[in-house]
Formats: structure tokens, sequence, C-alpha cells
């Protein structure tokens, strides 16, 4: 009986510990370790994401509520849906990482699993929602009228209101977080973080294996269940094994796709927990027309595509209002994510951040009145710009690398702190967009 | 005297013209006939004139206008009538005079803000004085004498969204903020402001001071309150609070008129509303006359309440006339049912009609004796002669229950807790039910269940297996000769008219098989049974559960119409049944509580009629008249019965009856339930139900609060550290993973784990996993 081995060392306060070492600068720090240490024993894992946030703890804290609200907490879609629509927003950015943890998460919560074998697979309410999502991923400066009135039109898959803001808040978020996984170079070493055994009840599945208690699960079929069932087993060795065990397997994954799905919907959920690493599903399955993807806005000004004069619609006097009238406190939330990210201590000046931010939103065809953009010219080194635009614009580490990008910050926060700005501002000018297309469908 | 011949100089009408593009704010001159429009494409003047807008002035000059021109706020002078003032989305500030010959009238350009200049306001006395309020913070006090600003005034916080001059104190100005607070400045003083409080939550968009009471100040918010502030004591007060629908964009006093002012919202709602704040919860007038978002609004002329002017994003300028606004009040409906603690009900209605009913409700004491006592309360409120509000005066009255009106309820709970809804075979069900219902001194449901088991159980066996039943055991016969008793005792109640007409009726139906005609004819007459006996009143006060039960016990007879019928609607082809009730008062009339009755007319109805129907009708058969008895029960307020039905009958006729009834029948029995605390049955029932909405009921609220293993604190908030000791709490001691699902531990050393954990454990060792050194047992 392996119950406890010597290999079953204490993940979880070592992880703890790791967490402290990492944050624990000063005493200012400590709330960010305490915050680390909530999420990690919250779900059993700490992901790169909040680790990477947690130089900036206040923000942070923001952060995680916000999530913590639009995918658990009161809403009018199901839980499942929520999950499915973060897959599918994330897998417009192939961003692998966020996928496969929305899939495990998808399941957990008692989602079909059918639905992940593709787009198609789901129902057709979700299929709807992707032409909304190809644009607001993209080119959210076309989100229309039309689009929200298709979405909306009494029939048996139509949205409600409700439904529809959730949702495209959900798409907004998962969005730009592709953005922050990017830029922090979160998706391309996922299978690297080390992990404990979460979720419900945690370290079951291993005991279970090596209990013999899977004979909930179906008798193992092929060679990727016995794979899968191996790293149960051994999961706690060491890291950089379990790695090249991956790579290994990699070639294997990717043929029998197929066959693997289908032993997935065979699987308990239950009994899943420890494939959250496999999860590499791959995100062009939920994806339709991958050509469409960013395109400068300044070259399609001609086309009468209007800017958005924030002086016309802005978050403040606008977005947050209708986001709040009809997804209740959602406003607050992200009122309080927009503020504490202005908040934060820049180490430049401030018109730096300022400098950034309209320079994203510019880049999004969202312009202030009463900014100069010859400031972007003059603040922002050209590889900084480089930077924002790769990491704002084209997150998807399939097509763009990162590595080349020339900008290298002084500090790791900085670089973080750059990073939340593109996030943040991203996602204002998504939410802007698709709320003035709700504000112009409600007045029409 | 002065007021008098300005007002009769303004005439007009509700009117209104298209402007070329939407509208970000107006403002008028002193003399009440021009209006000034400004926006992001457009800034023009016109003339108001009796029967439409003229336009004026396009002071949007040049090929390709800067974007000093695109204006977030406009206001006119109102001492020098030459003079405007406008705020521009880039920063910049400009003043213009109309007097000037060429055709560009702008005169003054101040660029000292860095961002977005919210607002511009004139001193009301002062001819050269002009205050701007900026999105970077600051406010500046400009005298158009001189090329830039004489004073800047550092709000210390977020971007200003108003400012405004006081009326009657020349020194001083507010500021509204976009984090919520308002500022109180002393012109003469830029270091500092003279107080400061926090108006509302989020953004304060606007804020106007009154006209005449000095420390008047409206503020309205994004948090879709207006508050009105009084500034003359030491401390700020809120003295008036007013809720409105969205975000206040704008708000105005109206001139003359002390207690009201317009407000505008900013996103949603595109009406226009006059407030009167003592009244705050209704409008007194609105203004529904836009498209789109009212963007600026403003009274005609300072002493008139009577005309509006409104610019909208619609791309419209509305004049609006106070006769023709709507007014809410008239369409709201002033009346009001609340039920108290104890079952007490309060009822709140418009005077005139509760004057005519009083009669009524008199005659209502009689038909409950011993029933209610009534407390009508009568609120008047002093009529204002200025206040045109319509006058609602409502009368209340409380009706308090009796003090043992929970032994009223008494069969509720009874029956909720013993009622059988799963578990064994159906008949089995209904009869336990209908045993007790009837133990419970409610025939009409005993015998409702005792159809329900003749209609649906099993085909296959049943004339042969109901008579081998009846030979091996009384039980079952028994039950059927309850409600033989039942019927018959109904039958002997009523008066003989009755019965001949529905046997009558029954006759011809009979020939006619026509079903829903005859269903509709007898509960007619069941109805107009009811309504002999309880009176009008009964209508009124429908909602006073209380008094049901006493109901039920009196008037026994008409409700017994209701299963009698079914039982004659079920065997539409059996003259013997009939026959057989015409004798059976003789014989249970005489024996109202002896439960023993003579088997062989039982017997002989139950044979006959189960031997009639089994073969020739399904099941499926009775789902319209079950549906209809259901619905019957829901509505006569006793869910309890329809929700037990459906549920012993399950899939039987769930697909006959509307989801969203049945969820409604569902939560109003469950809510029933919990209110009578009896939690037990409730969660059975919402175990038991099928609707999707109601099962999941079960999975709310399943919090549970726990102290930390290590400090012995309660965990304060949700998550798995302790805030206190900064530990994992509950961890497991076999694999040392908090536990999330089932936790088990021993009683003597306190360590535990997750269940399977320490059964593993526990089966290889006798010590505690945690090495404690405690032997642990698990059994």
């Amino acid at each position: 009986m392996i119950i406890c081995t010597k290999n079953m060392d204490y993940r979880l306060g070592s992880q703890c510990q790791f967490v402290q070492n990492q944050v624990i600068v000063n005493s200012e720090k400590e709330r960010a370790s305490l915050l680390c240490m909530k999420a990690l024993a919250n779900r059993g894992r700490l992901d790169k994401v909040s680790q990477q946030m947690a130089s900036h703890p206040q923000y942070l804290e923001s952060f995680l509520r916000t999530q913590h609200y639009i995918l658990y907490m009161d809403g009018p879609l199901p839980l499942p849906y929520r999950h499915y629509i973060a897959i599918m927003a994330a897998a417009r950015h192939h961003c692998r990482y966020l996928v496969s943890l929305h899939s495990a998460q998808f399941l957990r919560v008692g989602g079909d699993p059918l639905w992940l074998q593709g787009l198609e697979a789901a129902p057709a309410r979700l299929r709807h929602l992707d032409h909304i999502n190809k644009v607001l991923a993209h080119q959210p400066w076309l989100t229309a009228r039309s689009h929200i009135q298709a979405l909306l039109k009494t029939g048996e898959q139509c949205w409600s209101l409700a439904e529809l803001v959730q949702a495209v808040v959900l798409l907004a978020h998962c969005h730009s977080l592709c953005s922050f996984v990017f830029g922090s170079g979160s998706d391309s070493d996922i299978t690297t973080t080390p992990r404990v055994h979460h979720g419900t009840p945690p370290g079951c599945c291993l005991c279970d294996a090596a209990n013999g208690n899977t004979a909930l699960s179906p008798p193992s079929s092929g060679p990727m269940e016995k794979m899968l069932r191996r790293r149960s087993l051994d999961s706690s060795c060491d890291v950089g094994c379990l790695r090249e065990q991956i790579h290994k397997s990699q070639d294997e994954i990717k043929e029998r796709k197929g066959d693997r799905l289908h032993s997935q919907t065979l699987l308990h959920s239950d009994v899943e927990e420890e494939e959250e690493a496999m999860f590499s599903t791959d995100p062009s399955r939920f994806v339709t027309d991958p050509e469409f993807g960013y395109q400068e806005f300044a070259r399609r000004e001609e086309d009468h595509f209007q800017v958005l004069r924030v002086q016309d619609y802005s978050w403040e006097d606008h977005g947050f209002s209708l986001v709040n009238r009809l997804y209740s406190d959602i406003g607050h939330l992200l009122d309080e994510r927009f503020r504490n990210v202005a908040s934060l201590p820049f180490p430049h000046s401030p018109d730096l951040k300022r400098a950034i931010w309209n320079y994203i939103h510019c880049i999004y065809g969202i312009r202030y009145d009463d900014y100069d953009y010859g400031e972007v010219n003059r603040l922002l080194e050209r590889g900084l710009k480089l930077y924002i635009k790769a990491v704002a614009c084209y997150p998807d580490s399939s097509k763009t690398p990162l590595c080349p990008l020339s900008w290298t910050p002084v500090k790791a926060s900085e670089k973080v702190h750059v990073n939340l700005l593109v996030m943040e501002a991203r996602l204002q000018a998504e939410l802007l967009y698709a709320l003035r297309a709700i504000t112009q469908y409600m007045i029409a | 005297m002065e007021k008098m011949t300005r007002v009769s100089t303004i005439n007009g009408r509700t009117m209104f013209c298209h402007l070329d593009a939407p509208a970000n704010a107006i403002s008028v001159c002193r003399d009440a006939t021009q209006v000034v429009v400004a926006g992001r494409n457009i800034f023009k003047i016109y003339g108001l004139e009796e029967d439409g807008f003229v336009e004026r002035l396009n002071l949007r000059v040049g090929r390709k206008p800067s974007l000093n021109f695109s204006c977030a706020d406009v206001m006119w002078h109102q001492m020098e009538e030459n003079l405007l003032a406008t705020a521009a989305t880039n920063g910049a500030v400009v003043t213009w005079n109309l007097s000037r010959p060429c055709r560009n009238k702008q005169e003054q350009l101040f660029t000292e803000h860095k961002r977005t200049v919210n607002k511009v306001c004139f001193h009301p006395t002062e001819v050269n004085m002009l205050l701007s309020g900026s999105q970077d913070g600051f406010m500046k006090c400009f005298d158009l004498r001189k090329k830039e600003s004489v004073s800047t005034f550092s709000g210390q916080s977020e971007s200003v969204r108003d400012v405004q001059f006081s009326m009657k104190d020349y020194f001083t100005f507010a500021a509204s903020f976009e984090n919520g607070n308002v500022q109180l400045w002393d012109i003469r003083r830029p270091d500092r402001y003279e107080r400061m409080f926090t108006a509302h939550t989020g953004p304060v968009f606007c804020c106007d001071w009154h006209p005449e009471d000095r420390g008047w100040l409206a503020t309205g918010g994004r948090d879709k309150m207006v508050k009105v502030w009084d500034m003359s004591t030491n401390r700020v007060k809120e003295i008036y609070c007013v809720q409105t629908f969205a975000s206040v964009a704008r708000v105005k006093w109206r001139p003359e008129r002390r207690y009201h002012l317009a407000t505008c919202s900013m996103m949603v709602d595109h009406n226009i509303y006059v407030w009167d704040v003592r009244r705050p919860f209704i409008p007194f007038a609105t203004f529904e006359e836009h498209k789109d978002v009212t963007t600026g609004i403003v009274w005609r002329h300072q002493h008139d309440p009577y005309f509006l002017l409104s610019g909208s994003k619609d791309s419209t300028l509305y004049q609006h006339m106070f006769k023709d606004a709507s007014r809410p009040v008239d369409r709201a409906n002033p009346e009001g049912l609340c039920f108290g603690l104890f079952g007490d009900l309060a009822f709140a209605a418009k005077e005139s009609l509760m004057s005519a009913p009083a009669s009524a409700g008199d005659v209502g004491r009689k038909t409950y004796p011993g029933g209610d006592r009534r407390y009508p309360i009568f609120f008047f409120k002093k009529p204002d002669v200025t206040e045109q509000f319509a006058q609602v005066s409502s009368a209340l009255s409380v009706f308090e229950s009796e003090a043992d009106s929970s032994a009223g309820m008494d069969w509720f709970i009874n029956t909720a807790q013993s009622y059988l809804l799963s578990g064994k075979p159906f008949a089995e069900l209904c009869e336990h039910n209908a045993h007790v219902a009837k133990s419970l001194n409610r025939p009409q449901e005993s015998t409702t269940w005792t159809m329900l088991r003749i209609m649906f159980s099993e085909p296959a066996n049943p004339s042969l297996s109901t008579n081998h039943n009846l030979n091996k055991s009384g039980n079952l016969p028994l039950v059927n000769s309850f409600s033989m008793k039942e019927m018959s005792g109904a039958l002997n109640e009523r008066n003989k008219e009755n019965r001949q007409d529905n046997i009558h009726s029954l006759e011809t139906n009979l020939n006619n098989n026509d079903e829903n005609e005859e269903t509709e004819g007898s509960e007619g007459q069941a109805e107009y049974l009811f309504v002999d006996d309880e009176l009008d009143d009964d209508e009124l006060y429908s909602m006073e559960h209380d008094n049901q039960p006493a109901e039920e016990s009196e008037y026994l007879l008409p409700q017994e119409a209701f299963p009698l019928r079914h039982e004659i609607m079920d065997h539409p082809s059996a003259p013997e049944p009939l026959q057989e009730k015409q004798e059976s008062p003789h014989v249970s009339g005489s024996e109202a509580e002896s439960m023993c009755l003579t088997p062989m007319e039982s017997f002989s109805l139950i044979s006959v009629s189960q031997q009639l129907f089994s073969p020739h009708l399904p099941p499926k058969f009775f789902c319209p008249i079950v549906k209809e008895m259901l619905c019957y029960y829901a509505e006569q307020g006793d869910v309890q019965m329809a929700v037990s039905v459906l549920i012993v009958l399950g899939d039987r006729i769930r697909k006959e009856i509307d989801e969203l009834m049945q969820e409604h029948w569902y939560m109003s029995y469950i809510d029933l339930l919990q209110r009578f605390e009896l939690w037990n049955v409730s969660n059975e029932v919402i175990k038991l139900s099928t609707c999707g909405a109601i099962m999941c009921l079960n999975q709310a609220s399943t919090t549970l609060h726990i102290n930390c293993s290590n400090c012995k604190r309660p965990m304060s908030n949700k998550g798995w550290i302790c805030d206190r000791c900064h530990q994992c709490a509950s961890v497991c001691a076999v694999c040392h993973h908090v536990v999330k699902g089932l936790f088990v531990w021993c009683q003597g050393c306190s360590h535990g784990g997750h269940l399977e954990h320490v059964m593993e454990w526990l089966k290889q060792s006798k010590h505690c996993p945690a090495g404690c050194g405690h032997l642990c047992e698990y059994t």
C-alpha cells in the first residue's frame, strides 16, 4: 500500500514555502503570500498567472475576486457554460494553458465531455457565440448591434441579455488573460509547474489508483490510459523525469487524440484530476475561421470604421452602468480592477503609464480627445511598443515567438506591470465595444 | 409682480427640432428666448419661437473644425447675453462672444487643463469670472480679462465631474468628484477646500444649488441616487434622498417649486423625471419623448416652472410643457398587502375603494365567528396647496389572526409529516395517505387519494387481484368503504334538490358522453354552493389562509361535491353505483363516526366499477380529470395536496401538467413547509421533485462552518488557510493534503483525515496516523 511512501513529500507545504521564499521580500508582501497560499489551498495549485501577479498583491486580490465571481458565483450562465466559453475565448489565441485549465474545470463542474471534442459538439447556443468571440478577440471594433441582435433574436437557441452580458465579460476577461499569459511566458512551460493533487478530495486519485479503487472507472483500454495510470502512480517523482515522459508521449497523444477523447468520455471526471496537466487539448478544435486575426485599425479607417471616442462612450460613465445593471456587481469588481491597475506604483513617470494605456487603446481604435498621441512615440521606445503590440494583438505563442522581442525591462515586476496594463486596457477596450453594441441594441 | 409679467410673456407648446448631431449639453440665455446646443459635432444657437425652434447661428465654423469645438459642456452667461463658454473634450476652455463682427465668434482659448474639461460655470453675478472642472482633477478660475487662469484648485483626488457656483454665497462653489466626494471651496482660498464629504458611492456626476434655499445642494451619482444636502449647519446633513432608475447625469432644481427637481440619466433610461424630494418613491412627472439618453436639461426661465428644454443623443432638442408631462402617480396602484410574522394581514387601499366594502367586512365578521378583529387605521396627509401631487390617502386595515392560529394549521403539519410520498407501491401510498387525511378529518382529500388509487392502479390485475385482496384481507375494501361513506355522507348532507339536479345532469351526461361540459356544469354548481355560504367577503380577503381550516371544518358539504363528481365521472357507464349512493345515506348517516361499514356495499361498488372500467380505460384516460383536480387544490391554496399527489403519481401525471406550474406548486409548498420548520419533509419533497429548478434547491446553502485545527478559532473566510495562524486547516493525517470531502477524525486524539485514507490506515495499523501514539479505532 503506497499511502505514505517516502516519495510522498509534503508537497503542499513545500510549495507554500516556495511561494513564501519567492514573494516575501518585505512585510508588505506578506499579504501576497497569504493570498497565494489561499489560492493554492483553495484550488490545490498555484497557477503561473497568480504567481506572476503576486508581485502586485493588491491587484492580485481584485483579479482573483473578479475571476472567482465570473466563473463560480451568482450569474445567469450554468457553470459548465462558463468554462466552455472560457475555452472558446482562450482557443482564439491558441492559449493551451488556459484551454487545458478550463477544460479540466469544465469537466469538474459536470460538463459533458463530448463538448470537448470541438465546437461542433457543443450546443448550438454556444456555437452562436463563436462569431462575437472571434470579433472581440481580434477586431473588437467590428462588434455591431447586429451581432447582439442575432444572438438575442427570440428562438429556441436565443440568449437572454443577462446571459449575453456575462458571456461577453467572460470572453473579454479570457482574451485579455491570454495576453497576460503570453506576455509572462506561462503558456510555453505549461508542464513544468510543480503540481499538487487537488480538487475534491485531493490526492484521492493517487491513492485510489494505489488502492485499486479505480474499479470505478472502466478498465483501461488503450496505452494512453495506461500511461495516465502510470503517471498517477509515480506523479511525485521528479519533475524533469515527468517532463521527459510527457515529451515522449507527446506524439502518441497526437496520434491517439480521437481515442483519447473517447476514453475521456468514459472516464469518471473525478479521477481525472491528475490528468489536468495532460489536458493539452488542441485549442484549434474550438476555433472556426482560424485565419481571422488582428488587422491594423488605422488601415481600416477608410472603411468608415469610426474610432470610438472615450469622451462619447467611457467605462466610468457608460460601460459601468450598463454592465452593472445587467450583471449585478460585476461593474464594481471590474471597476476595482481598473482602479487598482491604474494606482499601481510605477517606477517611471505616470505619463509613461498613460502612454502605454492609450497606445493599447489606440491599437484597438479607441481615442482620447485629450491626449496628444505624439507622446506615445516620444515616451515608448520601439522595443517596448513592439512588445506591447505583440502581447496585446498577437498573444499566440504558436505564431509569435516571444524571445526575439527585444524589450528587456530592468526588473521582472516591471514586465509584469506592463503585462497587467496590457491585459486591463485590452479588457476595457473589448468591454467598451461590446457594451456599446448592446447599448445600441437597447436603444433601437 | 415682475414674475407674473415674465411668465405671461413665455408661451409655447411641446415642440422639438432635429439637430445634425447628438447634443452633449444645452444652455439658455437669460431672457429665455434662445438656447445653445453643444456637442461633439454641433454648436448652434436656436431661437425659441412660439411654434418652433429656429436656427439662429452656427458657431462651428471652419472647414475642418478643431477639437476645440468638440464640446462636453456649454454655459450661457446669465448677466452678459453675448457671452458663452464651452468645455472642450480635448481640455480647452473656450469663451465665445456673439457680438464679434466676424463669423468666428471665438474670443478666448484657455488650454491649461491636461485632460477633458467636464464642466464650465459662470459666476451668477460676476461678469468676468469663469470656473472649470476637468478630468485631471483640477478646477481653474478664469478672469476673462486676463489670458490665464487666476487660481487653480486641486481636489487632491480623481476627476472633477461638476462645478457650481453657489447662488447665494458670492465666494462659494461646489465641486463633485469621480470618487464620490463633494467639496466646497472658497474662491479666495485656492490652497484648501472648506469642506469635503462623501456623497455617493462611485462618481458624483452632477450637483445643483437650490435657487432659493441657501444651504441646499442636490447631487446625483452613478449609484442611481439623488441626494439633497443641507450645508447650512456645521455638519453636512443629507435631508432627502431619491432613488432613481439609472445613473443620474444631470440634476436641476425646478424654479418656483421648492421641493421639485428634474433629473435625467446617462445610460439606459431616456426619460426626464421631475421629482418631489419629499415623495422619493415615484416621480412627480415624466417626459418620455427622447429616444436616446438625455444629455442636457435646463429650465427655460429661472422663474418659470412650466417649460423644460432638453437635448439628447438622439439628435433632437425638445421643449417640454409641464402640462403635457405624464404623471406616473395617476397610473400607480396604491394598494398594498402584507403578512405579518404571526399570520396577521395588513391591507392598504385607496379609501374610496375601502369605504364600500366596509359593510361587507362587517358581514365577513359574522361569517367567521370568533375570527378576526379589524383595526382600521386611517392615515391622512395634510393637503398642501402648493403641492400638486395627487393626494392619495390610503386606508390601512390590519387583520389579526386568532391567537391559536398555529393550531389552525395543525392539519397541515400533521399531514405533511404523516403523508408517505415514496418507498411503497403506488396503491399502498394512496391508501396510507387516504388514512392520514381521514384521520385528520379531511374527508375530501381522503376521498381523492382513494379515487387516485382506483384510477391508477395496475391495469393488469384489476378485477381478479382486487377480488383476491378483498377476500384475503379487509384492508383494501375498508379504504374503499371509507370513500363510500364519505360520498354517502356528502350526499346525506346535501339538500334534496341539489342531489336530484346532480344526478339528473349526470344521467343526461351519461347519454351525451360529454365529459368536459359535465365537469364544468357540476363545478358551477359546487361553486354556487361556496359563494352562497361564504359571502363576498371571502373574495376580498381570500389571501387569509388562517380562516380556511375553520371553513373546512364547518362547511364540509360543498367540498365534498368534487370527489363525488369525479367518482361519478370515472364510471360513466355504471348506473349501479348511483343507485348505491342514493341508498347509502341511510346507512352512513346514522353512524358518522364508526369506521366499519357493511362490507357488502363497498364490495358491490368496487367490484362493479373496477370490472367495468379496467379493460377499457387506460390510466391515461383520467389524466385530464386529475390535472383539473390538482389545479383545483392548488387554487384553493392547498398546494400540499397538489404536490403530494404530483409526487405520488409521478410519471403518470407529470407530463400532463405545465412544468412552470409544477415548479410553482413545489416552490409554494416548500416555502410553507419551511415556514413551519418541517425541514425533513421539505427536503424529502425537494428530493422527490422532478423539476430541475427544485432539485437544485438542495444544493444551495450547504456551507459548513469550521474551526481551525491549529489555533481552534473559527475559520473566518472561505478557503483552507487559517487567517490567524497561516496554516492549512483540516489536513489529512495520512496524506497531508487538505481534506475537502468527507473528514473523519478520532474522538480520542482528534486526528483524522480522508475517510478512505483513515480506513485504509487503520486496517494496517492500530495507532493514529499522526503518530501521536493514540490507539484509534474505526468502526
